[in-house]
């Protein structure tokens, strides 16, 4: 115990010193900078302002993500060029072409499912009296990390040698209803898929919130003019509500697609990424923290890159779009 | 206009609000289940986890507290000698510094941004927005490096080597810099849409843009740091990746998620081990998310819906 507390209290300490120190230099800063008068003032102003993000941005993101595609013209130590011999490894080694097809896999399934059922709910829950208890319900997964959530479904995909209980809920229900359980996480391409359901658990509430907020703000009168006209159901639904969410839909969607991309903790936690399940983000980590070889990992790294790249675009082009409006 | 009230929404013919409260319980009842039958079997002996499935230990309770005393304070097997108890610790020591410090930089950015226009300043808006998608693994190695060794040109270091990986300022500062694109883009859609007469009107009464900053960015923008600092606590609290990566794995550092994926490795772990140790995990972010869920909603909207 006394050892326990030797050790706590350091941590505690080093906590409150640095948050301390951090607020002293921000201080330090305003009082000495606030006395600049006339026209040097605002020059000041703007340069303590804003050059702490300037300057962490471009050492932890800007620079190394440079860095990152050089290292992947190199060799594993990055010490010497290589060529595109890490690409080249890519395009034929049959393990990345496996990884490719899952990564591919998720970035379609994952973002389309998790999206429509969000939509679902949205509408439906438009419709309901009392729809706080199951929004937020179906939102609580979002606060569980990645590896707690696999762990949760780890108990739900469990599967136990013909004739032991089957404690898992997936083996018994597909028992109850007939089937064989069958060990889930070797079975392909199942597995995947089941992996996927991890994440879509996790990810789906926050997609029904937006949506629901976007819902809820489709004027009144522009729902009840269409009604008017005769427009109801199904129709409605698809001339009126929809084309009013789309953009929100569209940002669901995106954003499922970034996600599934990065996806890691799951695939590392449910298989390491063994049994067809490996994807490109766990990939890139094993390539440079088991297998040390950081020009194979940073080409992986490049490619995750080029792939959120027309995302990247899109957002770009519809936040200029909506500062032009404004 | 009465009528208005009476009129139900069309658009809700789709189908009967019974048929749409049915759907909506069923799929919520789905989608809770596996977090309960988690929180059940972490009460359960490890003879009876095997032995008989958590809704059949329902009917026939027998639990025990035994499992989260072993996690917490250690159970004697090899991988939880000491119990994810100093994990925990390092977890709350992690998340602190590495939700405050993004939190007040990016705000002061984002004011710089909303409020002290310059030539370039939309640019750099677009680019800091732009490095949101920018996936970590593309800085990892480079920044690991530069932690453990410096930066050089030549023989001339331009950036000295901190010493900071594998301490808890290692972990700190990157997620720091990871923060910053959202955190500056959350915030400037907050504190831009901040009346530009109260500005104004501080100017011209002689306020310079630090007393502007603290007597009314500040606190109006309180609801929105707020909503991004739950976010971004949640964030560090469940985060894997930056943690494997400049935390080592050890006690004196690593935060209880990745010690909970380690265990998940780990043959002989057990069952009990792993149902409490992930239940200790996610109680803190289930906390913070139950109690302060408005917030974090409208943090989530100021981000995605115009």
């Amino acid at each position: 115990m006394s050892d326990f507390i030797s050790t706590t209290v350091p941590k505690f300490t080093s906590v409150f010193v640095a948050i301390a120190i951090f607020f002293a230099i921000i201080a330090a800063l305003f009082a000495i900078a606030g006395r600049v008068d006339g026209k040097k003032s605002r020059p000041v102003a703007l340069t303590i302002f804003l050059a702490p993000a300037l300057v962490l941005l471009l050492a932890g993101l800007v620079i190394p993500a440079i860095r990152t595609i050089v290292f992947s013209f190199m060799n594993p130590d990055s010490n010497g060029w290589v060529g595109l011999a890490n690409y080249s490894w890519m395009a034929r080694d049959p393990g990345v072409r496996v990884i490719m097809v899952n990564t591919i896999l998720w970035i379609i399934v994952v973002p389309l499912f998790t999206a429509a059922l969000a939509l679902l709910l949205a509408v439906m829950l438009d419709r309901i009296k009392r729809e706080s208890i199951p929004k937020s319900l179906l939102f609580m997964p979002m606060a569980i990390s990645f590896v707690g959530a696999s762990i949760i479904f780890k108990f739900v995909y469990e599967y136990r040698e013909p004739g032991q209980v089957q404690i898992g809920l997936l083996s018994s229900i597909v028992h109850f209803l007939g089937g064989t359980p069958q060990n889930w996480m070797l079975s392909k391409p199942l597995n995947t898929f089941l992996l996927m359901i991890i994440y879509i658990w996790t990810q789906m509430g926050f997609g029904m919130v937006i949506l629901s907020a976007a819902i809820k703000a489709v004027p009144a009168d522009i729902v009840e003019a269409s009604a008017l006209d005769g427009a109801s159901g199904w129709r409605l639904f698809r001339n009126i509500t929809f084309p009013m969410v789309k953009s929100t839909f569209i940002v669901v969607l995106a954003t499922g697609v970034v996600g599934a991309l990065k996806v890691f903790d799951i695939v590392r936690t449910m298989t390491g990424g063994n049994f067809s399940t490996n994807v490109l983000a766990n990939e890139m980590y094993s390539q440079v923290f088991v297998q040390f070889d950081q020009g194979k990992g940073s080409a992986l790294a490049v490619v995750l890159f080029l792939l959120v790249t027309p995302i990247l675009i899109y957002n770009i082009r519809s936040l200029r779009k909506e500062r032009t409006y404004a | 206009m009465s009528a208005k009230v009476a009129t139900p929404n069309p658009s809700r013919k789709l189908f009967s609000s019974r048929f749409a409260a049915i759907v909506v319980w069923t799929i919520t009842v789905i989608w809770t289940i596996p977090t309960v039958g988690l929180f059940v079997t972490s009460f359960k002996s490890d003879k009876d986890i095997l032995g008989q499935a958590w809704w059949v230990s329902l009917l026939h309770p027998h639990f025990t507290l035994a499992n989260y005393r072993g996690v917490f304070l250690g159970n004697g097997t090899q991988s939880l000698s000491n119990g994810v108890l100093p994990y925990f610790i390092n977890s709350i020591v992690i998340t602190l510094p590495a939700t405050i410090f993004p939190v007040v930089i990016a705000t002061m950015a984002a004011y710089a941004l909303a409020w002290i226009k310059f030539r370039g300043s939309e640019f750099l808006f677009f680019s800091i927005f732009a490095l949101q998608v920018v996936p970590l693994q593309m800085s990892l190695v480079p920044l690991l490096l530069l932690f453990t060794g410096g930066a050089h040109i030549g023989h001339i270091a331009i950036f000295p080597a901190l010493g900071i990986a594998g301490k808890f300022a290692g972990i700190w500062v990157p997620h720091t810099m990871f923060a910053l694109p959202l955190a500056i883009y959350l915030l400037h859609n907050f504190i831009a849409s901040l009346p530009r007469d109260l500005m104004e009107a501080a100017h011209v009464d002689g306020a310079n843009h630090f007393k502007v900053f603290r007597m009314i960015v500040l606190p109006l923008a309180i609801p929105g740091i707020a909503a991004l600092a739950i976010f971004q606590f949640l964030w560090v609290w469940n985060d894997l990746l930056v943690a494997l990566t400049f935390a080592s794995g050890t006690e004196e550092v690593a935060p209880i998620n990745s010690k909970l994926a380690s265990l998940v490795g780990q043959y002989g772990s057990g069952y009990t081990s792993l149902s409490a140790g992930a239940f200790i995990t996610i109680s803190i972010p289930l906390v913070v998310f139950f109690s302060l869920q408005r917030y974090f909603v409208r943090g989530l909207l100021a981000g995605s819906v115009k």
